[in-house]
């Protein structure tokens, strides 16, 4: 006698390639986890360290936009940032946008926006010159040649 | 308390189960008149120990009769009476006047997020049907020996315990931010009542069920809120039922 293992069971079908929604979500749980940490680190070093928030100046970004360290800290504070809080946006897109146009509109302006300021900063990250030729030479890092 | 007279020693006694008047205001609509809800004032006579739902009894009975609302069992079992009082979602069979601050008047109106159909009863059609989408039955092909029972060890029994208590009132669903703006959502009601079975040793499709919920409408929608958890009458830890189905999910077992 043949059976059905499990009658009236719907056939379930399998989504194809990967679930976005789901990486989405481990992304924004683990982005944030790091941001913590980035976010107050970057706090702490640039407003409470050694002179606090009256040591930021023209020297003090350039000295620490050429030292390495601070190259991959502030890269990843950008992109992680960035993303974290285009995702937080498309949600509430999602949420509230319930025409198909205005929510399509919205999401590409997101995306537009999200990825223009990640190129325009990473730019910035890796391209900044900190010793500008003809600078003011009180106002540059120490370790510029032009520095006094 | 304060005298000390034999005569007022009774009323004193009494003195806390007075009556006094609470103010209702209700949010009325009427399908063949209304275009639009609108919100209807009621005075009624209660104890601090009489519930919502006897305020609604005596209006429907003492004061209009076309008042509408489901009940059924009156005693928080049923689930049929979940409402949004005051603003949070209850059942009105469970709240008690004397937890509410009368000096104000009560505001009681439907669940909000499903069709609204006529006074305070909602259309549960698309909370039952997401519901039934979770599959929440047992599924299990293999046989338990004959003449016995699936048995299960008392730590099995206590994984799934506290999703077990739901009465599918909706009040935690209704409650949901993600789930008034997106009607596709699962919802926490379905979601808990997936894990009732996710996590039981006898049921064998815990993967199935975890496949619908990893889903773009499944649980990657809750964003812990906590609505959830704060409206369920039966004290389920709805938010921590749903972050283990997350966790289920994200390990790819149970």
């Amino acid at each position: 006698m043949t059976t059905i293992q499990a009658p009236r069971t719907p056939a379930v079908t399998r989504r194809r390639g990967v679930n976005w929604e789901k990486w989405g979500w481990i992304y924004m749980r683990a982005s944030g986890v790091l941001l913590v940490v980035l976010i107050f680190g970057h706090l702490f070093v640039n407003l409470w360290v050694g002179d606090g928030i009256k040591a930021i100046d023209f020297a003090f970004v350039g000295g620490k936009l050429s030292d390495p360290f601070w190259k991959v800290w502030d890269t990843l504070l950008l992109w992680l940032a960035l993303i974290h809080g285009a995702n937080g946006m498309r949600t509430l897109v999602n949420d509230y946008a319930t025409k198909r146009l205005t929510n399509g509109i919205l999401k590409w302006a997101l995306l537009l926006a999200t990825v223009i300021l990640i190129v325009l900063g990473t730019l910035v990250i890796y391209t900044f010159d900190p010793c500008p030729a003809g600078a003011d030479p009180s106002l540059v890092a120490s370790f510029c040649p032009v520095a006094n | 308390m304060s005298t000390p007279t034999v005569e007022a020693s009774v009323p004193a006694a009494a003195e806390e189960h007075r009556s006094f008047t609470v103010t209702l205001i209700i949010r009325r609509f009427d399908p063949e008149v209304d275009d639009e809800p609108r919100w209807q004032d009621f005075d009624v006579q209660m104890y601090p120990t009489d519930r919502i739902l006897d305020a609604l009894h005596q209006i429907k009975w003492d004061q209009d009769g076309s008042l509408t609302f489901r009940r059924s069992c009156a005693h928080g079992i049923c689930g049929s009476d979940a409402m949004r009082i005051n603003g949070r979602n209850r059942l009105a069979c469970k709240t008690l006047i004397k937890d509410l601050d009368i000096s104000k008047p009560i505001y009681v109106e439907a669940i909000k997020g499903l069709p609204l159909e006529k006074d305070l009863i909602v259309d549960m059609e698309p909370f039952f049907a997401s519901y039934r989408d979770v599959q929440p039955f047992l599924i299990a092909n293999s046989q338990p020996g004959a003449g016995k029972e699936r048995v299960q060890t008392i730590a099995d029994r206590e994984r799934f315990d506290d999703t077990t208590k739901c009465i599918l009132c909706a009040a935690c669903t209704s409650s949901c931010p993600v789930f008034w703006t997106d009607g596709q959502y699962f919802g926490p009601a379905a979601i808990v009542n997936a894990h009732r079975f996710i996590f039981d040793s006898r049921d064998e499709a815990s993967s199935v069920r975890l496949d619908i919920l990893n889903d773009k409408e499944g649980v990657w929608r809750c964003r812990t809120t906590f609505n959830c958890s704060e409206a369920c009458p039966r004290g389920i830890q709805v938010t921590k039922a749903i972050a283990e189905v997350k966790q289920a999910i994200v390990r790819g077992k149970v």
